[in-house]
């Protein structure tokens, strides 16, 4: 028996973690949600988490200031280096701050439903804000179900990044634009070392390498992840299958164990020994922020930006891509609402904020018309990403109640298929549908009495 | 007259025994304290979560079993968790007590330097095992780890060890091995504890050192033995941290800028180990309600395994000074 106890609380301990906090968060219910009043003139003091650290951090201190230049009754404290398990812990204990960023908008689903974070439309209505004046991907990364509870706030893009040198080496001219010029440029940029190990890799499609997953590859094809009847769509949409079919060939021509072992020498993603930035990989498909990274740390590179490659039967794709982006919501604890909408609406809607906060950190802004804006002060190269950005077939990931299990369960199939363990492509492909779809059934709390 | 008195003596008694009792709670009640606040709420919690759906940021809504329902009827994640779940414990467990009881055996042997290597084998029982994991990673990089630097001079094969489905499991089996030295140090204690003249008896008897190893050492540390297994088994078991941090460290950093731990169970899905899995539904997929059923499912396992383990035992265990079954 008292060994079955020490069993029991060594088992507890494991569980402690789970159930620490309790469930009952009907704590306070917000006073003005719904009616939202005008700002008066009393001094108020509100506290804004953001993820931004060090020197970006700095960036959003300083627009955050314009910001209280223009409204001097309104005092802000900025708090840095925040991520979504700090601010959900704060909403349970109810000391969330009074606007809150976050980097993973694939935790829309989890702020919009639970009411964890305030439904924004009745602010919007009353100062004539319509959502239509974001592109369409960040327009849905932000809501869920209808439900608007955050707003966008710069974003992440991702197109081509190429190796100039190389290119004119190979005698290349110019980007490849469909997915079979890329498969030709990659094998004839790839270089061997004399034991047969690769030294330079055309473009690495590997699942899980730096920013490799199908969310970001998927948009070559075209490819959705949920169909009309907002069921899992992997073995149906035929982008699926063929980008896997795609990424096996090349990755067969290394050699899968070549190119696990080249990945292993690459070093850090982010970090001056990046394999782009070292000249070890040819191409890479990378996000908006490489620009910088290389301007710091390798500036005489010469390398080129391109949208990615698409399908050779979908020639009108060319020119989107993918794109996700921070978002920024008003937790349903803080006190100060009204105060919290003026300064959540300055940092997402006001075109001057966005500018400078694209100026100086370097992600896409995020309203059609920051894009177009004269005070962006951006390298040509990085210019490329604004237009993939504002293109009309970019794409996002669809929000769901489970976070990011659908492309988690994914990319674990792709990984799968990739290393050749799949046999039944388009059998495995069906199985990861009923996976996901049954897990966002659970998730979601659906299917039940 | 003497019956009051006795009544009296039987109620004084009582008195005493309350007293006793008292007491004897007074002096538990930190720990009694400590449990009921940090085990038993949380465990009453955890089961009632179990039949609720709860995201973590609304209030749980009661869903009877379907959680249950989900748990052994759809999810098609559990069976590959629990399987690699069981391969940790089926090779690990072997393995680690038998390093342990062999470095256990060759210390109570050597005549010189018997610190030193005390020291030596179980100083990684005092890295953190994030440490031990990470050091692991980079000395078992395919490409460019020593080991494999190494392996190829000589001309032997190097594996992509924590970066191939197949090597990744025996990559963590290694680690936890060469961590073994807490057991390490429970296995001296009990061999040293031997009793001399056994040994004596058995040479006398003409027995040579295998033979004294079968039938003295092993039957006098059994209970060490099961200890070990126990104690081993649970491990597996609840088996995360170093699982966690190979996998993400491993896995690169396909969504690092967004956001971290997505590669857990890399390569393919090989080292989502059961709580793996456990903790992704609960803090990643704001599954808490469905995470709550899969702990209590863990609980009843662990609770039939060791039960299992401990009745088994009757036949190979043996307690010094008990009487002989």
């Amino acid at each position: 028996m008292r060994r079955a106890m020490a069993i029991s609380i060594a088992v507890l301990a494991t569980l402690a973690l789970g159930a620490c906090g309790g469930g009952d968060d009907s704590s306070k219910d917000t006073a003005n949600q719904g009616s939202p009043s005008s700002g008066g003139g009393e001094p108020v003091d509100l506290t804004f988490w953001t993820g931004f650290t060090q020197r970006e951090l700095k960036v959003i201190k300083k627009v955050v200031g314009e910001f209280e230049s223009a409204h001097p009754n309104i005092h802000v404290k900025v708090v840095g280096g925040i991520d979504d398990d700090k601010i959900i812990a704060s909403i349970r204990g109810g000391n969330a701050p009074d606007v809150a960023h976050s980097f993973t908008s694939d935790n829309t689903g989890a702020f919009c439903p639970s009411g964890a974070w305030i439904d924004l439309a009745p602010y919007m209505q009353r100062d004539g804000i319509s959502d239509d004046i974001f592109p369409e991907a960040p327009r849905n990364y932000t809501q869920f179900e209808g439900k608007r509870c955050a707003l966008p706030m710069l974003a992440d893009v991702y197109g081509l990044y190429y190796n100039q040198a190389m290119f004119d080496k190979a005698g290349l001219s110019g980007p490849p634009k469909t997915m079979s010029e890329l498969m030709e440029y990659a094998k004839k940029l790839t270089v061997r070392n004399s034991d047969g190990s690769l030294k330079v890799v055309g473009i690495d499609p590997m699942d899980g390498f730096y920013e490799n997953a199908a969310a970001h590859w998927g948009p070559s094809w075209g490819a959705d992840w949920i169909d009309e009847s907002g069921k899992s769509s992997f073995a149906s949409d035929p982008g699926w299958a063929e980008m896997l079919q795609w990424q096996k060939e090349l990755i067969d021509f290394y050699g899968h164990e070549d190119l696990v072992r080249w990945q292993a020498a690459a070093g850090d993603e982010f970090s001056p020994s990046n394999a782009f930035e070292r000249e070890k990989a040819a191409m890479n498909l990378d996000g908006e922020w490489r620009v910088a990274f290389i301007n710091d740390e390798t500036p005489d590179l010469e390398y080129g930006t391109a949208p990615m490659p698409v399908d050779d039967d979908q020639p009108d794709l060319y020119g989107s891509g993918y794109t996700t982006g921070n978002i920024v919501g008003i937790p349903k604890t803080s006190e100060d609402q009204d105060e919290a909408w003026e300064l959540l609406k300055y940092l997402t809607t006001d075109d001057h904020a966005l500018a400078a906060l694209a100026n100086g950190i370097l992600n896409v802004p995020t309203t059609k018309t920051s894009l177009e804006s004269d005070e962006l002060d951006l390298d040509p190269k990085f210019r490329v990403f604004l237009d993939i950005f504002a293109h009309p077939e970019t794409r996002t990931t669809p929000i769901t109640v489970a976070g990011s299990a659908n492309q988690e369960i994914f990319d674990a199939f792709v990984t799968k298929y990739q290393s050749g363990k799949v046999d039944d492509l388009q059998g495995g492909l069906a199985e990861a549908d009923e996976q996901v779809d049954a897990q966002l059934a659970n998730a979601g709390g659906g299917d039940v009495p | 007259m003497s019956r009051d008195l006795a009544a009296e003596r039987a109620r004084a008694r009582r008195r005493a025994a309350w007293k006793r009792r008292g007491l004897v709670l007074g002096f538990m009640s930190p720990w009694l304290a400590g449990f009921t606040v940090f085990f038993g709420y949380p465990l009453l919690a955890t089961a009632y979560y179990s039949f609720t759906h709860y995201d973590l940021l609304s209030s749980p809504r009661w869903v009877g079993l379907a959680n249950y329902e989900y748990l052994f009827e759809t999810d098609g994640r559990i069976w590959p968790s629990v399987a690699n779940t069981l391969w940790l414990i089926a090779v690990a467990v072997p393995l680690n007590v038998l390093f342990a009881f062999g470095i256990a055996l060759m210390l109570s042997r050597a005549r010189r330097g018997v610190g030193f290597f005390r020291t030596v084998f179980y100083l990684p029982a005092l890295v953190p095992p994030v440490a031990a994991t990470l050091g692991f990673v980079y000395l078992l990089n395919p490409a460019t780890g020593p080991v494999n630097i190494v392996l190829r001079a000589l001309g032997l094969p190097d594996p992509l060890w924590f970066d191939s489905p197949t090597w990744s499991k025996p990559s963590l089996v290694l680690l936890g091995i060469w961590g073994v030295g807490n057991m390490m140090i429970i296995f001296l204690a009990a061999i040293v504890d031997v009793p001399r003249q056994l040994y004596e008896s058995a040479s006398l008897d003409g027995a040579g050192p295998l033979r004294r190893l079968r039938y003295v050492t092993l039957p006098s540390i059994s209970p060490v033995i099961l200890f070990a297994v126990v104690i081993g088994v649970i491990e597996g078991l609840q088996y995360f941290t170093q699982a966690y941090v190979a996998s993400t460290i491993a896995g690169g950093s396909a969504a690092a800028a967004t956001e971290g731990a997505n590669s857990l169970g890399y390569p393919g899905d090989s080292t989502l180990f059961y709580p793996i899995l456990l903790y992704q539904q609960g803090f990643r997929y704001f599954n808490m309600g469905y995470a709550s059923a899969m702990a209590m499912l863990l609980l009843v396992v662990s609770f039939v395994v060791t039960a299992l383990i401990v009745r088994n035992s009757r036949r190979w265990v043996h307690y010094q000074g008990a009487p002989a079954r």
